[in-house]
């Protein structure tokens, strides 16, 4: 499972355990898996997909301003607003 | 002595500011408990903004970003101050110019250029002794909670400022929340911005592999004016707490103040209304010997 974060400046929005994130990047959209290479990107305003489970309806989350990273510890996107 | 009347009307205003002190003593301490919450809920982000600037900074080197590296020179220094919107806080406001103060007198010694930049009602006193150093008085009447969007408005505003070659240095004035009863006023350098010296972690040999997306650059770019927006928006959540704080203390003593007020009062009215009481008897006595 990947650990996904969702933090604003006003709080963490949710800090779970899925199996896919995809995110709109600057360049392009770009999906996270567990065991993903360590990733920097920023994003542009738009939806991230939560996928929960494999093949699962993804949830979407409206993100404006910030970036991703991705480590060893999972991705964690900081947003400016989220929700 | 006062007459009968004139005490019981002083006990009945000193009674009724009692309760107000006390309404305002509970506000405050509602009002506090979710300051503090806020200022907790705002600590994830900026704690791993704060690493991610760093260790990119380490990898691009400081020389990136004139909000890093600083205009190269040191002459024009301004003074954010943020204090709150309203008084009867006890000395939180004074205390953050005073600390504001201090740093300028210090700063004018040293031969440089201090400006004010206020950033809250109450911070306004500082045109008293700086009439012309004032370049901006940031209005914060509309934000009832301490908001991200108000702190980036004002970071932004300061950038613009920095880069139009207005100052060299920018100092943020604010109130750190220790408890209830002690709010500390700290002075903070937030530009150009101060490199997080973090012990370099198990992250940093991980550093080299990470790749970035557009490049390292755009990305320090994009994040420094954030890191800008968000001490700003720290400061200004330990503010509210600070401001909460202390106003619950302050009209805390207020409270007991009148407390002890009223006692007293009540004291010197049973007196005053025994004495006429004797009096009287003293007269009726007097007089029905008299017959």
């Amino acid at each position: 499972m990947l650990h996904f974060e969702l933090v604003t400046p006003e709080r963490l929005i949710r800090s779970e355990d899925v199996h896919m994130v995809t995110v709109p990047g600057t360049d392009g959209d770009f999906a996270v898996l567990e065991g993903h290479a360590p990733f920097m990107s920023t994003i542009r305003d738009g939806d991230v997909l939560v996928q929960k489970t494999p093949g699962g309806q993804p949830e979407t989350v409206a993100i404006r301003g910030g970036f991703a990273e991705v480590n060893a510890g999972g991705l964690t996107v900081l947003a400016e607003h989220a929700g | 002595m006062a007459s009968l009347k004139a005490l019981k009307i002083r006990i009945g205003s000193v009674k009724s500011t009692q309760k107000i002190t006390k309404a305002m003593k509970m506000v405050a301490a509602a009002k506090l408990r979710r300051a503090q919450e806020a200022a907790v809920a705002g600590r994830p982000y900026a704690e791993r903004l704060e690493r991610v600037v760093a260790s990119l900074a380490r990898t691009v080197g400081v020389g990136a970003s004139p909000l890093l590296a600083g205009t190269g020179k040191d002459q024009v220094h301004l003074l954010v101050v943020a204090t709150s919107e309203r008084g009867l806080a006890g000395a939180f406001n004074t205390n953050i110019v005073r600390a504001a103060r201090r740093k300028a007198v210090e700063l004018e010694a040293a031969g440089k250029t201090v400006r004010f930049y206020i950033a809250g009602k109450k911070g306004r006193v500082i045109r008293r002794f700086y009439p012309t150093g004032i370049v901006a008085d940031h209005d914060l009447s509309e934000m009832k909670v301490a908001s991200f969007d108000a702190a980036k408005e004002m970071a932004d505003d300061l950038i613009r400022r920095y880069e139009a070659g207005e100052f060299d240095v920018a100092h943020l004035f604010y109130a750190r929340f220790q408890s209830a009863l002690v709010q500390e006023p700290v002075g903070q350098q937030i530009i150009p911005v101060a490199v997080p010296a973090i012990a370099e972690t198990k992250g940093a040999a991980a550093d080299a592999t990470v790749a970035y997306e557009p490049s390292e650059e755009a990305i320090l770019a994009d994040l420094l004016p954030r890191n800008v927006a968000i001490q700003i928006f720290r400061a200004l959540l330990e503010n509210a707490a600070s401001e909460q704080g202390s106003r619950m203390t302050a009209m805390d003593n207020a409270t007991r103040n009148a407390g002890d007020m009223i006692k007293r009062l009540s004291i010197q009215y049973n007196r005053a209304r025994q004495a006429a009481i004797t009096t009287e008897l003293v007269e009726i006595i007097s007089g029905a010997e008299a017959l």
